[in-house]
């Protein structure tokens, strides 16, 4: 296994960059997964370290050598596809022994070497059958074994699983994270999905539009968004729009002051990650923060509830609370009282589109 | 009551819908059941019914040198016809699935024109053309009536049936299986030869078994483009039909009826063409 940079990868179809500027760092055992909504441009970076898609401009460095203009069967990676691309008219064995045998591995040593990756997967009794006599967990996991049998200096993994059904995910999820800790592989995976990223990953790459947003661990994209973007994106936030009029007070839309935290002054967006805004049926105690509003909405999510709360005519918190037998359990129309402490707000300077609910993810 | 009339309605549908599919059989069986039967009949005029049943004719055909040296200039046509079809034809088939350029509709429109235009006007073109080639390189060019010219010809009439059935197997081929052999080491020609090749081999094989067929039963253009003495099979029935009429050529599409059957049969084992057309 070996390092992986890229250093100002840009892909350009006429005006239209499908990536640009990507510079990462993945370091040699790293678990890096690219995440984003579908068209960001992380499959895009993806083949373009695979070798699938020439760049426009910027490197590709594997291990001490630029691959950027190598042809994709030059390069030593190892890429696990979406729908599997298992070939259809060869056994699992001939399949996982493909790559070896590119390479000129000898027969003996190929064998062997197929038996051992198959057995990593717990498919060694599988070897003589075709793809298609596979179920789709087990066809995943060939894909995998014909990945990791010739060492590729890092491994690939491009949405690898969409195509299971929820319970089956999980059980490949935990057992794609154990290869690659014990085997130390240098790993990239692209996903849409960010549950799927936030368990797996050692470090997430957020992008849209074809650009990196946010290098960082879950907690640093989490408690650390570094746009509005990432903010949305990365679990859920509801955005108050207004100014800054000093870095320490917000003015909303509606006209409420807000104590924050921000840098800038001028029009700017406030994220409130919902579960750490606090609803009381009086006035919050030892909140920065705290405003009277009414309960517009409840939206019952079994364990928790969220609660849509107008703080004024034209500013909205989402509230969530845990659904517990006793104590406050407001219902829609109630009165209430909102409180968030300054250190849980992020504030980002610039003007917001006007916030479309359908872009947050599901709780 | 509904639910029996329903019931009668559908029992009804089914027997005309059997009645349909046994007609249909019939009426494509019945030439060739009648052929068979004729090659069997003892006597020389093929009159109904008949008089005893002998494979006398059978032998009468081997001996018949024209009908012999036919079936060989057929078979070397049809195999080197359908070997140069594929060579040129799987190409283009896959140029046309694969790229996009100026000109692709029309190329894609050409390479199947020679399957629509009538075989007369295909080999009257093609016979004024070698009379125009001859006259323009002075004769050094003897063309009309060459074994040549003859193969261009059955060439043409290959080409549209494997680009056809090539393209229609590379639409269903996933092209992701070829990025998955260059990721694991394989340059463009090795993942050819070893992903693209056995994905679309059902579609060649089917291809180059109706151009076979196709070039093999050729007749009209074939008529413009023989020389002295070098007649196909279905030329040199055409001409013992103009003079006489017997049961030896019942036994000559008897013969060319089970050696493209055989070949079907034997094709079908080993690639699924019915998978395909």
């Amino acid at each position: 296994m070996a390092r992986l940079q890229l250093n100002q990868l840009s892909k350009r179809y006429g005006d239209f960059f499908a990536a640009r500027d990507v510079t990462l760092d993945v370091a040699d055992g790293e678990f890096l997964v690219l995440l984003g909504p579908s068209g960001c441009g992380k499959t895009t970076t993806l083949r373009m370290i695979a070798g699938f898609i020439e760049p426009t401009s910027g490197m590709v460095r594997l291990g001490d050598n630029d691959v950027t203009r190598l042809p994709a069967w030059k390069r030593n990676t190892g890429l696990v596809f979406q729908s599997y691309a298992l070939f259809p008219h060869l056994t699992v064995n001939q399949n996982v022994a493909f790559g070896l045998e590119m390479r000129k591995t000898p027969k003996a040593e190929a064998d062997q070497r197929v038996a051992e990756a198959l057995e990593l997967v717990r498919l060694g009794h599988l070897g003589d059958r075709l793809p298609r006599q596979l179920s789709g967990g087990q066809q995943q996991r060939v894909a995998l074994a014909r990945a990791l049998v010739f060492r590729p200096d890092v491994l690939l993994l491009d949405e690898p699983l969409s195509n299971l059904d929820a319970k089956l995910r999980q059980e490949v999820r935990v057992e794609i994270r154990r290869l690659q800790q014990a085997l130390s592989l240098t790993t990239v995976m692209v996903t849409h999905d960010q549950e799927e990223a936030l368990t797996m990953a050692d470090r997430l790459v957020v992008m849209s539009e074809g650009r990196v947003r946010q290098v960082g661990t879950q907690r640093d994209l989490y408690e650390r968004p570094a746009d509005r973007f990432v903010a949305g994106f990365v679990g859920r936030s509801s955005f108050l729009e207004g100014t800054l009029e000093t870095p320490e007070r917000f003015r909303t839309r509606g006209g409420l002051a807000v104590a924050c935290r921000g840098t800038t002054t001028g029009p700017a967006g406030m994220a409130l990650r919902p579960e750490r805004v606090m609803v009381t049926p009086e006035p919050v105690a030892g909140a920065d923060n705290d405003f009277p509003g009414e309960v517009e909405f409840v939206s019952y999510l079994g364990g928790l509830i969220d609660l849509h709360i107008r703080l004024s005519p034209a500013d909205v918190v989402i509230a969530q609370i845990p659904n517990r037998e006793e104590g406050f359990m407001p219902k829609a129309g109630d009165k209430v009282h909102v409180g968030w402490t300054v250190a849980s707000a992020s504030v980002f300077p610039g003007a917001g589109e006007d916030p479309d609910p359908t872009d947050l993810p599901p709780a | 009551m509904t639910g029996l009339m329903g019931l009668d309605r559908r029992v009804i549908g089914r027997w005309a819908l059997t009645a349909a599919a046994a007609l249909t059989m019939l009426y494509i069986l019945l030439p060739l059941v009648s052929v068979i039967w004729l090659s069997f009949y003892r006597q020389e005029i093929p009159s109904f019914p008949p008089e005893g049943y002998s494979v006398h004719w059978y032998g009468v055909i081997a001996g018949n040198q024209r009908f012999v040296d036919g079936l060989l200039l057929s078979v070397q046509l049809g195999v080197s016809a359908t070997a140069i079809g594929l060579a040129v034809g799987v190409p283009a088939a896959l140029c046309l699935s694969r790229f996009r350029f100026p000109g692709r509709e029309a190329l894609n429109n050409v390479l199947l024109l020679p399957l629509m235009v009538p075989g007369v006007v295909l080999g009257t073109a093609l016979y004024v053309f070698h009379v125009e080639a001859e006259i323009a390189t002075g004769g050094n060019l003897p063309i009309i009536g060459s074994t040549l010219g003859l193969l261009s010809g059955h060439v043409l009439v290959v080409i549209p049936w494997i680009v056809r059935l090539v393209l229609a197997s590379l639409a269903g081929f996933d092209r992701t299986l070829e990025e998955a052999a260059m990721n694991l080491g394989a340059d463009r020609w090795t993942t050819f030869r070893r992903i693209t090749m056995p994905g679309i081999l059902p579609g060649v094989v089917a291809g180059a078994m109706f151009g076979f067929v196709a070039s093999f039963g050729n007749l009209e253009m074939s008529l413009f483009l023989v020389g002295p003495g070098r007649t196909t099979l279905p030329i040199a029935i055409l001409q013992y039909l103009e003079w006489k009429i017997d049961p030896s050529i019942a036994a000559v599409s008897v013969v060319q009826i089970v050696l493209i059957g055989a070949a079907m049969l034997i094709t079908d084992r080993f690639v699924k063409i019915s998978r395909v057309v």
